[in-house]
């Protein structure tokens, strides 16, 4: 969808909801709107497109009670305002949305949290992403390194980066807006997404992308929209295995997961966001054990994160029960940085060969 | 003799049976402060405080009179505080003096049988001794019995290796009070305990509603006022009944009698009649015309069993216990803690091991409790509360043991959130866990009276809390469609850019209501009257501000002023479904009520909050 056709079709979906609250209090009801219910009780996976997507499981939000009511009332501020900024071609940050929302008296926000995942609920009732809402994330993408070409748009003009020979050692910065990204050639043969700065480093310093042509992708921590769109893409685009590479505790199991199966909090947007062809390479359960890896011994919130992933339907699998089960029985949960443990190289000479080719990458 | 505790009964045995070495109850408490609540500094200024304050109740009470007691404490030199407690009561006559405050053990209360504060007499001598041990100050003691004596002073120490008291000084003194006592004591301890010292005293002053207590704490005063004008009645005490007597008590009852068996019996228990008697005596196999004095030891035990094995009544609990009533327990607690509700119970009296007692409990929630935490816990034994060992206590086992879920409300082990719960054991002998009495052990009878009163109590709260939330459910629903509908109708028109769309069917359909609205606008205050209550209506409305609301259209039919706050009255009758307006030139806020209509048939919003 051209950049034209998204807006026009963001201001008709929005100017819909306000037309429907308007009729409604006219014919003197009470204004209303539903939604699907946003939980892990509510995702489902769709055979189609390969990732998990929203049920039918809808929740009313009518003006009844002062908190909806409210929450109705700041719902239509946001739309009121996207469509100025629509009308008069600006675009601002959700941050900036945020302190906009200062000056809106009764539906002013109390936390950035909130208005955030108001314009998620405008994105599902709309069916538009937040960039056809010109609204943009504050936080910075990712970083990339590997043999990979891309072309980029920028205000100097249109720039071809190779993303080891024109970049610095931290790598190429993912934009904010991936959609403009051109995939020109790679080198590679797979990507490895990685959770933490230390282990991204580490292989690039340990030249493992250039002995085993791999793209290193940092994660930083749970990743940023961009970030997964990013990965969507080199997937879809070239055709490459995508490999997460994380901690081994159940938090970063959901990194995975978000990247894999998309996140239960934008479950509406994952056919564009999802990965689900990406492989959950490690931290496993297992290899604290198997190679004895220093680690920490699980917290209450820790345990309480392993079983409600049992009861998550995404981790539905025989490999993931077997390996959280096996985290309860432990006990424990180690860091990626605990393979130096056994020395720098471990990890990029022993334990990323030795598990990419039982995996049968290379 | 007394009933004495267990302790004190073979520290005595030591003395007195075996003569071998004497120790002394002075030199014995010396050497085991900690038995009676002296066991660090700041716990002793508190324990001072609880003995004096105890006697003085206890004291104002056998008089009929109400106590109006003054506390002073002060720091008079390094680490040395200097308590004062000064009652209204009806002192104490010269001779006594002595040996009440320089004497351990000595009391009258020991022997009878009924509900005091102090139980066994040992306090406020333990203090004066306490003080002598860290200061090596004597106790100073005024006290008048009435306006023909003169008061007297006395400068007392006490004799540790006799247990005598020792007098310094003594002599009539010139006091302006008619009759009363007054108690100065100085002693090494620190002010740590401070807020815990407050806490007693407010805690005291929920209990004895009918007192009135003054505190000064070096620079600051505080008062605890009387709520109620009655005068306690004076517990009266019974025989002891057959089935709560040990054989030590009943060895010094058989020495002290020149009755035979059967007069004994009847005259010394309580409900023991001739027959009972009788059964008794041929259970143990005695003859009933036997001296009681010239028992053997294994006659005394034989007959001791017999009594415990015959069925007796359970003893008479109307006069020797005094209750404080759900009235004032309610009224004390509203006086020291502002609550959204109160509810009190006083649980019929009940028996064990042949000691009468009774349970009071009650329960406040919401005002100004702290929303957050475990509940407010405040335990009390005949009307002293216990300050120390809540978590040993079987209050506070009886409390964490009822389902306060069933109540909605939450629980962690005990109770959480905005919540105060009050318990009162009241017995002629409460089963305390130690000496220094912090905790009450568990009895079963006991614990069954609590968790039957605080269920009761329970079923009260829940149905208070579902009522308030009701009535907060309908003004939370009157919020929505009064004052933020007709925001989103404002923004919601400008954005479909059509013509503003008029919410008032919607309220006119769910509100069944008088709805009164004030906003301000642009300079500018308008009052609102929407009548959809079905039928017409003789309405006044109150709008008290700082506007004086001259310009007002239509002008108001009486303005008065006071402080700077003018209240504005608008008389008017308003047909059904009909709509009626004021506005005037003003910045708005203030009050505004409306008069005429049912509280539930009207409803007061203001837009600008």
């Amino acid at each position: 969808m051209s950049k034209e056709e998204l807006e026009k079709k963001a201001m008709i979906s929005l100017l819909h909801i306000a037309s429907a609250w308007y009729d409604q209090m006219k014919s003197g009801e009470i204004p209303s709107i539903s939604l699907p219910s946003r939980t892990k009780f509510n995702i489902e996976y769709d055979d189609a497109s390969e990732v998990w997507k929203y049920g039918d499981k809808e929740s009313m939000r009518n003006a009844a009670s002062a908190k909806s009511a409210t929450h109705l009332l700041k719902m239509a501020y946001v739309i009121g305002f996207i469509k100025q900024q629509l009308r008069e071609n600006r675009s601002s940050t959700l941050r900036e949305m945020y302190y906009i929302s200062e000056g809106w008296k009764r539906a002013k926000f109390g936390a950035q949290d909130e208005s955030n995942y108001l314009i998620e609920d405008l994105e599902i009732l709309s069916d538009v992403p937040r960039e056809g809402f010109h609204l943009h994330p504050e936080e910075n993408g990712a970083s990339i390194y590997g043999p990979m070409r891309i072309r980029e748009e920028t205000r100097r003009g249109m720039k071809t980066i190779h993303c080891q020979d024109d970049v610095g050692l931290a790598g190429y910065t993912i934009p904010n807006s991936v959609e403009n990204i051109e995939f020109v050639d790679h080198d590679a043969k797979f990507v490895i997404a990685i959770e933490t700065g230390g282990m991204y480093d580490r292989l690039i310093e340990n030249g493992f992308d250039e002995e085993y042509h791999a793209i290193l992708l940092h994660l930083k921590g749970q990743p940023a929209r961009s970030t997964r769109r990013m990965l969507n893409k080199i997937s879809s685009n070239w055709d490459l295995p995508i490999l997460a590479f994380t901690d081994g505790d159940p938090w970063s199991y959901r990194i995975y997961g978000s990247v894999a199966y998309g996140s239960i909090k934008s479950a509406h947007m994952s056919e564009l966001l999802a990965t689900p062809k990406a492989q959950f390479l490690g931290l496993r359960p297992s290899d604290i054990r198997d190679y004895d890896l220093p680690s920490d011994t699980l917290t209450e919130k820790d345990i309480e994160a392993l079983r409600s992933e049992l009861t998550d339907p995404r981790f539905a699998t025989d490999f993931w029960r077997k390996e959280i089960n096996l985290q309860l029985e432990l006990g424990l949960k180690s860091e990626q940085q605990a393979f130096a443990a056994h020395g720098l190289d471990f990890v990029t000479k022993k334990y990323l060969p030795t598990r990419l080719s039982e995996m049968g990458i290379i | 003799m007394p009933q004495l505790p267990r302790w004190l009964r073979l520290v005595l045995a030591d003395e007195l049976a075996k003569q071998q070495r004497s120790i002394s109850v002075a030199e014995f408490f010396e050497k085991n402060k900690h038995l009676l609540g002296f066991d660090s500094p700041t716990r002793g200024v508190i324990t001072t405080i609880k003995e004096a304050v105890d006697n003085s109740l206890d004291a104002c009470e056998e008089a009929q009179v109400l106590p109006d007691i003054f506390i002073s404490i002060k720091k008079t030199g390094n680490d040395i505080f200097r308590i004062i407690v000064e009652d209204n009561g009806p002192g104490i006559v010269p001779a006594q003096i002595p040996f009440v405050f320089g004497k351990l053990l000595y009391g009258s209360r020991f022997h009878q049988i009924r509900q005091t504060r102090g139980q066994q007499g040992i306090g406020i001598s333990a203090a004066v001794l306490y003080a002598q041990l860290t200061s090596g100050l004597p106790s100073i003691v005024i006290s008048r019995t009435g306006h023909k004596e003169p008061a007297y002073r006395f400068e007392i120490q006490i004799k540790i290796e006799t247990n005598e008291p020792d007098i310094i000084a003594q002599g009539p003194f010139e006091w302006d009070r008619i009759h009363g006592t007054r108690v100065q004591i100085e002693f090494r301890s620190t002010m740590a305990a401070k807020k815990k010292l407050l806490e007693y005293l407010r805690y005291t002053s929920v209990v004895n509603p009918h007192a009135r207590f003054r505190v000064e704490l070096d620079d600051e005063s505080f008062t605890f006022e009387r709520v109620s004008q009655e005068v306690i009645v004076c517990p009266v005490a019974i025989q002891p009944h057959p089935h709560g007597i040990e054989l030590g008590q009943f060895k010094r009852m058989t020495a002290a009698s020149n009755q035979n068996l059967i007069d004994f019996l009847e005259e010394g228990f309580s409900r023991v009649g001739k027959k009972t008697a009788q059964d008794m005596c041929d259970r143990a196999g005695l003859k009933s015309s036997l001296k009681a004095k010239g028992l053997s030891a294994d006659q005394q035990k034989a007959l001791l069993a017999a009594m415990q094995e015959i069925a007796v009544p359970a003893p008479p609990t109307s006069q020797c216990l005094s209750p404080i009533g759900e009235e004032l327990i309610r009224r004390g607690l509203d006086k020291e803690f502002q609550m959204d509700f109160v509810a009190a119970r006083t649980r019929a009296t009940s028996v064990f091991s042949g000691h009468p007692f009774m349970v009071e409990a009650a329960i406040g929630y919401g005002g100004k409790l702290p929303a957050e935490g475990n509940a407010i816990i405040l335990r009390f034994a005949n009307r002293v509360p216990l300050m120390y060992q809540q978590g040993a206590c079987a209050i506070t086992e009886c409390i964490a043991n009822v389902n306060w879920k069933n109540y909605n409300l939450s629980q962690q082990g005990l109770p959480m959130g905005p919540v105060l719960i009050l318990v009162h054991v009241a017995s002629t002998n409460v089963p305390f866990t130690s000496e220094s009495k912090d905790a009450i052990a568990s009895i079963p009878e006991i614990e069954k009276e609590i968790v039957l009163a605080l269920q009761d109590l329970g079923r009260e709260l829940k149905n208070f809390v579902s009522r308030r939330d009701k009535n907060k459910l309908a003004e939370d629903r009157a919020r929505a469609v009064c004052a933020i509908i007709p925001e989103i109708a404002v923004k919601v028109s400008e954005i479909v850019e059509k013509p503003l769309v008029d919410t008032s069917p919607i309220e006119g359909r769910l509100m069944r209501k008088l709805i009164a609205k004030k906003w301000t606008r642009d300079g500018k205050v308008t009052i609102e009257l929407a009548n959809y209550s079905g039928h017409e209506g003789e309405i006044s409305a109150y709008d008290i501000s700082a506007d004086n609301a001259t310009d007002a259209v239509p002008k108001a039919d009486f303005v008065s002023e006071m402080d700077g706050q003018f209240t504005k009255v608008w008389k008017m009758t308003i047909p059904a479904k009909s709509v009626w307006h004021v506005s005037y030139t003003g910045k708005g806020g203030g009050i505004l009520e409306i008069r005429g209509v049912d509280d539930n048939k009207k409803m007061v919003v203001d837009l600008d909050v």
